[in-house]
C-alpha cells in the first residue's frame, strides 16, 4: 500500500514537471517580453538582465513619443466593423443556403466553397490595382471592404443552421414569420455559440492581417497595430529594446483579454468544426 | 413603380396557375428567390470582386510581360511558368517552403499532442496550464515576431546569453541560413500552439472514458493506451489540424518580413515572400502572378484534400 502511494507521488511529480517545462516553453517569450518592458534600454543592450531602474518609463516613452495609441485605435475600428459585417453578411448567405429554395443554391454553394481555396495572398496583385482603381488606398475602407464576408464563415454557419430542428421552421411557417423575422427571432439567437465564434475569428483575422494593411496603407492615421509595430521596429528606434517591448505588450493586452473571456465559446466553436 | 407593377404581374401569373392547377396550391417558395437575391447578394457581389475577378486576372497576368504598373504588354504564353521552374532561385524557395511547412506542421502536431495530453490529467491547478497552454493564440504576427527577434538577438538574446554561460559559441542565429530557417520555425510553432492545443484538447475529451477504463482492465500501459486509444481516436482531428497548419504555413509572410526579410542568402525566401518581393519590390507583376498561380494551386489541392476528407466523415 505505502509502496503504491510512493509511486504515486512520483507519478504525480513527475506530471508536474512535465507540465512546468511545458508552461516555461510556452511563458518565456511573453515573461522576458513584458520583463525587458520595464528595463531601461540601456541596461538592456549591455544584456543585464536586471536593473536597479525598474519603471514603467518604456510605456510611457511608448504611448506620447510613438503613434501605438492611434495604431490600437485604427485596428480597434477595422476589425469591429469587419467582425459585425461578417456576422450580417456570412449568416444572411448561410441562412439562404439552408431556409431558402431556389434554382442554381447547390451550384452556388459550391462556388463558395471554390472560394475557400483560393488564398488571398495568392491575389494581391489585382486586388491592389481594384482597390488603387476604387480609391480606397490609404483608408479604413481598404482594410476592410474585401473582408465584409468570408466563404469560411458563411460555411461554418451553414453546418450550424442545419442542425436547428426542422419543427421549428414549420411552427414559424404556420406563425407566419417571414423569412427575415424566421432569420431574427429564431435562426440568429439558436445559433448564439456559432455565432460568438464566428465573431472571435473574424475580429482576430483582421487584427492579425499583415500584408495587405502594409501594402495598402501608407500613413499612421490608417495604419493598423501589426504594420504599426513594423514601423516602429524598422525606424531608429530599432535598438530601443525597452520601448518596442513595451509597444508589444500594449497591442497584446487586448486580444488576450478577448482571448480570456471568449475562450469558452471559441473552444466549444472550434471543436465543433473540427471533430464531427 | 416598377417593381409594383412586376409584383402584380406575378401575383395574377400565380394566381392563374393556382386556379388551372388547385392540387399545386399555395407555393411557399415563391418569394425566396427574391430573398436569395437580398441575402447572398453583398457576399456574391464581394467575392466577385476580390476573389473570383482576381484569380481570373492573375492567371491571365501570368501569360504576359508587364509594365510597372501592373498591367500586361507582350503575350508569353507559358514562358514565365518554364522561366520559374528551370530557375534554382526558384526551386530553392519552393523546396525551402516545404521543408519549412514540413517541419512546423510535424512540430506542432507533436507538441500540440504533448501539451493536450499533459492538460487532460485531473491534477490540482490544471485550469491555470489548460489557460497557458492555450494563451499564444492571442499573440499576433508581429508581437510573436519581436518576442523571438530578442530572444534570438545575437548580443543581447537570452540564447545567446545561455550560449556563453556554458561556455558555448554562441550562434548566429538570424543570419546563417541553416539557423535563419530554425528560428523561424520555432517561432512559427510556438505561435501555432495555443490554436492547436484547443482543438487536440477538446478531441481528447471526446473520447469514451470506458475504452480507457477497459484498457486498464485488462493491464495495458499508459503508452499501450495512448497508441492504442487515444491516437486512433482523435485521428480524424489530427488530420484537420495537419492540413490546417500546411495550409497556413504555405501562406507565411509576416514571421518572415519582421525577422529574416527572407535572408540569409534567400534562405528564407518563401513563396509568399518571393511573390511580395517580385511584384512590389521587383515591379515583376507577371512573373509574380506566375508565382501566384502556383502557390494557389498548391494550396487548392490540400484544400481539396481536405474537403474530400471532410465529407467522408459528415456522411457517417
Amino acid at each position: 500500500m505505502t509502496q503504491y502511494n510512493k509511486k504515486a507521488k512520483i507519478q504525480q511529480f513527475m506530471h508536474y514537471l512535465l507540465l512546468i517545462i511545458l508552461t516555461l516553453f510556452i511563458l518565456i517569450p511573453f515573461i522576458l517580453g513584458f520583463w525587458t518592458s520595464l528595463l531601461p534600454t540601456a541596461d538592456i543592450s549591455k544584456g543585464a538582465l536586471w536593473s536597479s531602474h525598474i519603471s514603467l518609463d518604456n510605456y510611457v516613452t511608448a504611448v506620447t513619443q510613438t503613434p501605438i495609441i492611434r495604431y490600437l485605435f485604427n485596428s480597434l475600428i477595422i476589425s469591429i466593423i469587419t467582425m459585425l459585417a461578417q456576422i450580417i453578411f456570412c449568416s444572411l448567405s448561410a441562412y439562404s443556403f439552408v431556409f431558402l429554395k431556389f434554382k442554381g443554391r447547390d451550384l452556388l454553394f459550391y462556388v463558395f466553397l471554390a472560394t475557400m481555396m483560393l488564398p488571398f495572398e495568392a491575389e494581391v496583385i489585382p486586388n491592389f490595382t481594384t482597390v488603387r482603381t476604387l480609391g480606397l488606398l490609404n483608408h479604413y475602407a481598404v482594410m476592410i471592404v474585401p473582408f465584409l464576408t468570408s466563404a469560411f464563415g458563411t460555411f461554418m454557419l451553414r453546418q450550424s443552421f442545419l442542425q436547428i430542428p426542422g419543427e421549428l421552421k414549420e411552427a414559424g411557417d404556420i406563425e407566419g414569420l417571414s423569412h427575415w423575422q424566421y432569420y431574427y427571432k429564431v435562426v440568429m439567437p439558436y445559433s448564439k455559440i456559432s455565432i460568438y465564434t464566428l465573431a472571435a475569428y473574424s475580429f482576430l483575422s483582421s487584427w492579425n492581417q499583415y500584408l495587405w494593411p502594409m501594402l495598402t496603407t501608407f500613413s499612421d492615421n490608417f495604419r493598423p497595430v501589426q504594420d504599426g509595430l513594423r514601423q516602429l521596429q524598422s525606424q531608429e528606434s530599432f535598438n530601443n529594446w525597452g520601448m518596442i517591448q513595451a509597444s508589444a505588450a500594449i497591442i497584446i493586452i487586448p486580444t488576450l483579454i478577448a482571448l480570456f473571456f471568449g475562450q469558452h465559446y471559441f473552444k466549444s466553436g472550434l471543436n465543433e468544426g473540427a471533430i464531427k | 413603380m416598377m417593381e409594383n407593377q412586376a409584383k402584380s404581374q406575378n401575383f395574377k401569373l400565380s394566381s392563374e396557375k393556382e386556379k388551372s392547377n388547385i392540387s399545386l396550391g399555395y407555393n411557399p417558395y415563391a418569394k425566396d428567390k427574391l430573398y436569395a437575391l437580398l441575402f447572398l447578394g453583398p457576399s456574391l457581389l464581394i467575392l466577385a470582386i476580390f476573389v473570383f475577378y482576381p484569380m481570373l486576372r492573375t492567371i491571365y497576368l501570368s501569360l504576359f510581360l508587364t509594365n510597372n504598373l501592373g498591367n500586361p504588354t507582350v503575350f508569353v504564353g507559358i514562358k514565365n511558368y518554364l522561366t520559374l521552374l528551370t530557375s534554382s532561385s526558384y526551386i530553392n524557395s519552393l523546396i525551402a517552403t516545404l521543408i519549412y511547412v514540413i517541419a512546423v506542421s510535424i512540430l506542432t502536431i507533436i507538441i500540440g499532442l504533448i501539451l493536450a495530453q499533459a492538460a487532460t490529467k485531473k491534477v490540482a491547478g490544471i485550469s491555470f496550464f489548460r489557460t497557458i497552454f492555450s494563451a499564444t493564440m492571442g499573440v499576433s504576427v508581429s508581437v510573436a515576431a519581436i518576442f523571438w527577434l530578442f530572444i534570438f538577438n545575437p548580443s543581447v538574446g537570452l540564447l545567446s546569453q545561455l550560449f556563453t554561460a556554458l561556455n558555448l559559441t554562441p550562434i548566429n542565429w538570424l543570419t546563417e541560413p541553416g539557423w535563419a530557417m530554425t528560428a523561424i520555425v520555432i517561432s512559427t510553432v510556438w505561435m501555432n500552439l495555443g490554436f492547436t492545443f484547443l482543438i487536440f484538447f477538446g478531441a481528447l475529451q471526446s473520447v469514451p472514458y470506458t475504452l480507457y477504463e477497459a484498457a486498464q482492465i485488462e493491464g495495458a500501459s499508459k503508452s499501450y493506451q495512448f497508441f492504442h486509444i487515444t491516437l486512433p481516436m482523435i485521428s480524424p482531428t489530427i488530420f484537420f489540424v495537419s492540413i490546417i497548419t500546411l495550409i497556413e504555413s504555405f501562406k507565411s509572410f509576416g514571421l518572415i518580413d519582421l525577422m529574416t526579410a527572407g535572408g540569409p542568402n534567400n534562405a528564407t525566401n518563401l513563396l509568399v515572400y518571393r511573390i511580395y518581393q517580385d511584384a512590389f519590390l521587383n515591379g515583376n507583376y507577371g512573373l509574380s502572378s506566375t508565382e501566384s498561380v502556383i502557390l494557389a494551386v498548391i494550396i487548392a489541392i490540400f484544400t481539396f484534400i481536405q474537403f474530400k476528407v471532410l465529407e467522408k466523415r459528415v456522411t457517417y
